[in-house]
């Protein structure tokens, strides 16, 4: 039975989720790589737009956008699938949101008699969840592309669903070694194992990062993985026919797959919001002197602070791929998928296998 | 049952058909000036239409409505990446025709902007390219080199992208004093951002492979075809203007001409890479060597003649009068000249019945006889090769189209 | 100075023979003149040559122009490896300029601009044509960069290309009427698809 603080409780981390990554995440992500990219490429950035004078280093262009995106046009080509059209920037937007659900952005306090876990749903096979749930965002990339009655954008979707399809195999392949050295596909426990630094997945699994992250750009189409929306081949790609707020939820789709993304590589192996070598309890009882809630209240407040610069910081190594390299080719990034990065996961997988079997790797 | 036939056709059997798709003109990697009729297979261009025309100006018709030295503002139209290497084409060509020798030191100052030309031209090319292979920030790196380098120009000639600097039998002015200096500063900094960009790109796997073994032609097709410049260079073939047939003081300066070996994109990219180095080469000796004396041809039937000399000279007086009403008297004759401009040989053809205006005034854009041949080098290739490959052809619309 | 002396010469080759001239212009004509008149000294096919400016240039009749140009791209010699340009020009009114334009009665003259990559050299081939039979074998077959220079000379001066593969327009639309670089097109001339002005 789900009593009345359960609901609220769950509520809370619901609202405290859609705000983050909608309210905070999406559009200062925007900014971060208007600025971010200024910086790299010798330039001032995005620093017009103003109220009453005010400029606020450019914060306010991610308003600007906003409204100016609202009042566009929801332009509908002719000879597109209208339905299928309205529906896949939708079929975008929630699974990215929907992947958020599983993933820990704190660890476990007490308040009273009362057990709060950071999660909205802790659940035992979180890592398959993710992974599943990402995958549905293929479909409305790809009925994006072939509702539009554009060849461009056919093309794009064509490019995109090949893409994603491939790298997901990838991606699952690639922290299978990690599930095995952790022993258990709840993100819950995974981040609970962290507790010691010496435990984190990067120190461990290193090469399974390098090969995940990745896998993860190029799942989010980004560069230089970009070419399903390579604008210089295919215009816009998949969302070339798309105008106003249908526009604002691919692209705000986007972005929140870059956190989500972000938060699952914080998750797996930068030992979520754990600090290193600072264990929870030491660090509630640093605060004991306050009282027990308070205490566990600080603690919360620190962790999540932390996971949330972890991931900015992951969100930062992105940005910088992005400004830095160039764009593959479409066959190229099938055959990196395949011939590449597949193979060295199995070979990793084997490794690791192979390292708890002689106790190389320990088993925790 | 199908298999086995002789003349099995997969997309008979299997009910498909190639897709037909327009790629320009307003498409971002055709800059709005080129039309490409595909025809797809997949991702693999099975035929390929180059439409060109979006930008074409009638220049050859305006041309023979104008004075001939009303004809420069036009000429920095063709290729706008490098507007003063057009002006001293036409120029050349002409003097040429008119038969008179520019003093030592306009032949510098000429030689030390048309290498700007070349910069600009290259450092732009090679940022496009950069840009619509997706690396945005190697392309505002070039971008902000070529900034300064206009600055430069701007301080000889006052303006930054159509000079007009150029006249017959001389230029419109001398450089600034401390001209030496200040490129020296400039070429301090673009070599800086010239580092930063070759290593952003040249040492990267992924623009490697988007650029090594596309767009590939033989030295044979490419010179059936009517290649020159850096494309036919990287060819293998050293065919320069400025070496082979030395205009100006190119005679005098020490300098080489890259050249590449296989002829795909990537050669194409270093061979313009190089010439970069070459030119700023070319420049610092320029500006060792260059004399002291006048810029302009002392005769005021074919240079317009200073203010004070109009005021106090009866003959320059005559002339300027004579020349703005009339335009120079060219005298009868054909003539062709021909330049190494940043994407190769850019000719200038002539025909004169000694009246003000030319009888015609052609132009040999070296990008137009490339821009034909660039189904031979696509085709059967992937959609992604185009892009490269169209780039380092570097169609200049307005060279091309004219 | 030196030009006046230039167009002396032309005008007193104007009133000679074919053979004539050719003989004329040997004595102080480059190599490249030297080896094409040679080759075709017993026909008619070379109507005129010189090197004015240090232009070398042949005039040949326009029914002959692919063999004149076959032997120029494999003539062990010459090897005119690159065609660098091909042009038209529109005498009309001007004829004075090249005198044997009025002996032929040619009002056009397509122009080609030969490179020789090995022997570094140039000649300038030029091929006279009436205006009433402005036709001229098409070179697409010896040179393949001939092809959209031959289009442009169609499209701009109504010059047909006979055996050209696709003798399309390439700079205006197919819907142009008229060819614009001919003299007698006004530049104030208004197209059907734009329409008058207001």
């Amino acid at each position: 039975m789900i009593g009345v603080v359960d609901l609220i409780e769950v509520l809370v981390k619901i609202g405290f989720i859609v705000v983050l990554l909608v309210g905070v995440f999406a559009p200062v992500l925007t900014w971060v790589e208007r600025k971010q990219s200024a910086v790299m490429q010798d330039r001032i950035g995005a620093n017009r737009a103003d109220v009453f004078g005010f400029r606020i280093i450019g914060l306010l262009h991610a308003a600007a956008d906003a409204i100016k995106l609202i009042f566009k046009e929801d332009f509908i080509p002719r000879g597109a699938d209208r339905t299928l059209h309205t529906l896949a920037p939708i079929m975008a937007l929630i699974p990215a949101i929907l992947a958020f659900s599983v993933i820990p952005f704190g660890g476990t306090y007490t308040f009273g008699d009362r057990e709060v876990n950071l999660v909205i749903a802790n659940l035992d096979v979180g890592v398959l969840f993710v992974f599943a749930i990402t995958s549905l965002a293929t479909y409305g990339v790809f009925i994006a592309g072939w509702s539009s009655n554009n060849n461009w954008a056919l093309l794009g979707g064509l490019r995109a669903s090949a893409q994603m399809f491939s790298y997901e195999v990838t991606m699952g392949l690639t922290i299978i070694g990690l599930v095995m050295f952790y022993q258990s596909l709840s993100m819950v426990e995974i981040v609970a194992k962290q507790d010691i630094f010496w435990h984190w997945g990067i120190i461990w699994h290193w090469p399974a990062f390098i090969l995940f992250l990745a896998c993860a750009v190029a799942e989010n189409k980004r560069i230089p993985f970009d070419a399903p929306e390579a604008e210089s081949e295919l215009v816009a790609g998949y969302f070339t026919e798309y105008s106003g707020l249908k526009f604002v939820m691919f692209w705000t789709a986007e972005f929140i797959e870059i956190v989500t993304i972000s938060a699952l590589c914080v998750v797996l192996f930068f030992g979520g919001h754990h600090i290193p070598f600072i264990a929870d309890a030491k660090l509630i009882d640093c605060f004991s002197s306050l009282g027990a809630n308070i205490a566990n209240l600080v603690a919360m407040v620190i962790g999540v602070t932390v996971f949330v610069s972890k991931l900015a910081i992951i969100i930062f190594l992105q940005m910088t791929i992005r400004w830095t390299m160039p764009r593959f080719r479409y066959d190229q990034i099938m055959k990196l998928g395949w011939k590449m990065i597949l193979p060295l996961s199995l070979i990793w997988i084997f490794v690791v296998g192979l390292g708890m079997l002689t106790n190389l790797i320990p088993r925790i | 049952m199908a298999n086995n036939q002789k003349n099995y056709d997969f997309h008979k059997e299997s009910h498909t058909e190639p897709l037909e798709i327009n790629m320009g003109p307003s498409h971002p990697a055709t800059h709005g000036t080129v039309k490409f009729y595909l025809t797809l297979d997949g991702e693999t261009i099975k035929d390929i239409d180059v439409e060109i025309g979006y930008l074409h100006r009638a220049f050859e018709k305006e041309c023979e409505l104008q004075h001939w030295s009303g004809i420069f503002p036009y000429t920095d139209r063709l290729d706008y990446t490098a507007g003063v290497l057009n002006n001293v084409g036409y120029a050349l060509a002409v003097e040429k025709l008119i038969g008179i020798e520019t003093p030592e030191r306009c032949k510098y100052i000429r030689v030390i902007a048309s290498e700007m030309g070349r910069l600009s031209g290259h450092y732009t090319n090679l940022a496009a390219c950069a840009m619509e292979l997706g690396a945005l920030t190697a392309f505002l790196y070039f971008v902000e080199a070529r900034e300064y380098l206009w600055d430069l120009i701007e301080s000889f000639c006052g303006a930054r992208l159509t000079h007009n600097y150029i006249r017959i039998g001389g230029l419109t002015s001398d450089l600034p004093d401390e001209f030496p200096e200040s490129t020296e500063v400039v070429f301090k900094k673009n070599e800086k951002l010239y580092d930063d960009f070759a290593k952003l790109l040249l040492k990267n796997r992924i623009f490697l492979d988007r650029m090594r073994d596309t767009g590939g032609i033989s030295a044979e097709l490419a010179k059936e075809w009517g290649f020159s410049g850096p494309c036919l260079r990287a060819c293998g073939v050293p065919f320069d203007v400025r070496k082979s047939e030395p205009y100006l003081v190119y005679d005098k300066l020490d300098f080489e001409i890259p050249i590449g070996s296989t002829g795909d994109n990537f050669d194409r990219f270093l061979v313009r890479m190089d010439e970069i180095k070459q030119s700023i080469r070319i420049i610092r000796q320029c500006l060792k060597q260059i004399p002291d004396g006048p810029i302009n041809v002392d005769d005021p039937m074919w240079r317009q003649p200073s203010k004070d000399d109009i005021n106090s000279d009866m003959e320059s007086m005559i002339f300027h009068f004579k020349n703005v009403i009339e335009g120079q008297k060219v005298p009868e004759g054909e003539v062709y000249h021909a330049i190494e401009a940043c994407n190769g040989e850019l000719g200038f053809y002539l025909v004169s019945n000694g009246s003000g205006s030319p009888v015609k005034c052609r132009v040999r854009p070296p990008s137009f006889p490339m821009t034909s041949a660039l189904p031979i080098m696509v085709k059967g290739s992937l959609l992604a090769d185009l892009i490269p490959t169209f780039d380092m052809i570097n169609l200049i619309g307005g060279e091309c189209d004219r | 100075m030196e030009k006046q002396t230039i167009g002396k010469s032309l005008d007193s080759a104007a009133g000679m023979n074919n053979q004539k001239n050719i003989e004329n212009n040997k004595n102080n004509s480059s190599v490249v003149i030297n080896r094409v008149t040679d080759k075709f000294s017993d026909s008619k096919l070379i109507i005129y040559a010189h090197s004015l400016l240090g232009d070398d240039t042949i005039v040949v009749q326009p029914a002959e122009i692919i063999n004149v140009m076959q032997f120029l791209r494999y003539d062990k010699l010459l090897t005119f490896d690159m065609m660098i340009d091909l042009t038209v020009v529109d005498y009309l009114g001007n004829q004075q300029i090249h005198p044997y334009l009025s002996d032929l009665r040619a009002r056009f003259e397509v122009v080609y601009h030969l490179y020789s990559i090995d022997k570094n050299h140039r000649l300038r081939v030029k091929a006279p044509l009436m205006e009433e039979n402005a036709f001229i074998n098409s070179i697409t077959g010896i040179w393949g960069g001939a092809n959209w220079f031959e289009r442009e000379a169609w499209d701009l001066y109504g010059i047909v290309f006979q055996g050209h593969p696709n003798l399309r327009r390439i700079l205006l639309y197919e819907e142009f009427e008229g060819h614009p670089l001919r003299k007698e097109y006004s530049k104030t001339k208004r197209q059907p698809l734009i329409g008058p002005r207001n």
